[in-house]
């Protein structure tokens, strides 16, 4: 083994790359990212046609070409998004990778590598491995994927999901959060895409799993 | 009910902005670059696919069997028993928003002498009825919330005839699937039988205490807190109780058919 090492020094002084990602990840990742997609730009076209805020979204960013298109996308990528989630949900929890991956997961280590991620400090040494940092944003942009579905879901069934309805302040209310939670997913995934130019690895780690 | 929509011409000038991003792309680049041009133009790309998308026959036809499958969803999660939630009269929009598939100034305005309700399909007394007798049914008030599909809504206050009693009353096939409207105003919808017979489903008579005024839908609308706007027809001229799919004005140009709330 050592011998062969010596004689390819073109070999990375690595063991072989063992699975990062679980296919069942991986394909659940590209059906929620291709669902957020058709969600986000379906979604906008909808706010443009009451806008809560002095501002809409440029049509060419939006799907749908019209009202009635853009819930057509909306309305039936939901479905996608919806059991997808479920799915992903599920087989996280059960085999235990969400509490082998997100836990533990303390403040100070947040803090201390956030504060090396700015320095421009903080290595990948493994893409096995989430920093602290990369456990809360992806803890966070699950709990929002649920708050949107939730409020989503108060919008879309005001009158026959009454508890969902009122957990989310009223009909009016449900589109604020709604709005917001969109807003905050954007934002992650922005940071997202920024990250992983940073670190091309990760793509082809979420692409063939390691 | 909204204004006329305004479809996006089909083509764009998306072949350029594709070519132009193919060239981006086979530009030699070092790698992290092309990785982040390739990053950014996809998604642009995808977004760009999506509007072609829209105009493809078959992904339109996928799009509108999903919206029946939701039709279907819609249907089954719709309780009979349930009621959407009612206001104290302090929390009623005004002015309560006129909304049509037209503008203010071109509000159809119905002669309540001459008007005459028609009653046609599986209904056994299809006599017409005037403005004075649908006033001497029993009428009920409900302070609602009216749900726009674009996403507004207002709280209003309407008063008229319980639709479910008016549907025994003339020997309507309660077990028929749909019922159909046709209005003054030349828009045309229909809602599923539950619906039609939930208790707060209304044929409209009047606004916060007052005669319905035309931009309401004077003489007679239908008021449904448990749908969408464009689900309550204004100016209603019939009536039809049928078995055969009757669409409506918005719902066949891609609008849900339950849009339920």
């Amino acid at each position: 083994m050592k011998a062969s090492l010596s004689v390819m020094p073109t070999t990375p002084a690595v063991p072989p790359a063992k699975t990062v990602h679980p296919l069942w990840l991986r394909v659940t990742h590209w059906i929620n990212a291709f669902s957020v997609v058709i969600m986000i730009a379906s979604g906008w076209r909808i706010y443009n046609a009451s806008p809560i805020f002095p501002f809409v979204f440029p049509k060419e960013w939006t799907l749908g070409g019209w009202l009635g298109g853009a819930l057509q996308w909306h309305f039936a990528a939901m479905w996608l998004l919806a059991i997808n989630g479920l799915v992903y949900l599920a087989l996280n929890l059960l085999s235990g990778r969400a509490q082998r991956k997100f836990f533990p997961l303390r403040p100070k280590e947040v803090l201390h590598d956030f504060v090396q991620a700015l320095k421009g400090k903080l290595q990948h040494t493994s893409l096995d491995h989430y920093n602290a940092v990369q456990k809360l944003a992806y803890l966070s942009v699950i709990a929002d994927l649920i708050l949107i579905v939730v409020s989503g879901l108060a919008i879309w069934k005001s009158v026959q999901l009454p508890l969902l309805r009122d957990l989310m302040g009223g009909f009016d209310s449900a589109r604020i959060v709604h709005f917001f939670a969109m807003s905050f997913l954007v934002l992650f995934i922005v940071v997202h895409i920024v990250m992983v130019a940073l670190v091309p690895r990760t793509l082809l780690a979420m692409l063939r799993g390691r | 009910m909204i204004k006329k929509p305004h479809r996006l011409p089909s083509t764009l000038d998306s072949e350029l902005i594709i070519k132009d991003a193919r060239r981006e792309l086979e530009l030699a680049m070092p790698s992290r670059r092309l990785f982040g041009k390739r990053a950014l133009t996809l998604g642009g790309l995808s977004l760009l696919t999506g509007c072609e998308i829209t105009d493809n026959e078959s992904v339109n036809r996928m799009l509108i069997n999903i919206s029946r499958m939701n039709d279907g969803v819609q249907a089954w999660l719709f309780d009979p028993n349930k009621m959407a939630p009612t206001y104290p009269a302090s929390m009623i929009t005004r002015p309560f928003p006129f909304n049509a598939f037209y503008g203010e100034d071109e509000i159809t305005e119905v002669d309540g002498d001459d008007y005459r309700l028609e009653i046609k399909g599986l209904v056994s007394n299809k006599k017409t009825w005037t403005l004075p007798e649908l006033r001497r049914l029993p009428q009920v008030e409900q302070i609602t919330r009216h749900i726009c599909v674009e996403g507004w809504s207002a709280i209003g206050r309407w008063g008229g005839v319980p639709f479910a009693g008016f549907l025994k009353h003339i020997g309507a096939d309660l077990d028929a699937k749909f019922i159909a409207f046709r209005c003054a105003d030349d828009y045309y919808t229909s809602i599923d039988m539950p619906t039609a017979l939930h208790a707060q489903t209304q044929l409209t008579l009047t606004y916060d205490g007052e005669i319905l005024p035309p931009k309401y839908g004077f003489p007679m609308k239908l008021r449904m807190p448990t749908k969408l706007g464009y689900k309550n027809p204004k100016h209603i001229a019939s009536i039809e109780v049928t078995n055969t799919y009757p669409g409506g004005y918005w719902e066949d140009q891609g609008y849900n058919w339950f849009g339920g709330a």
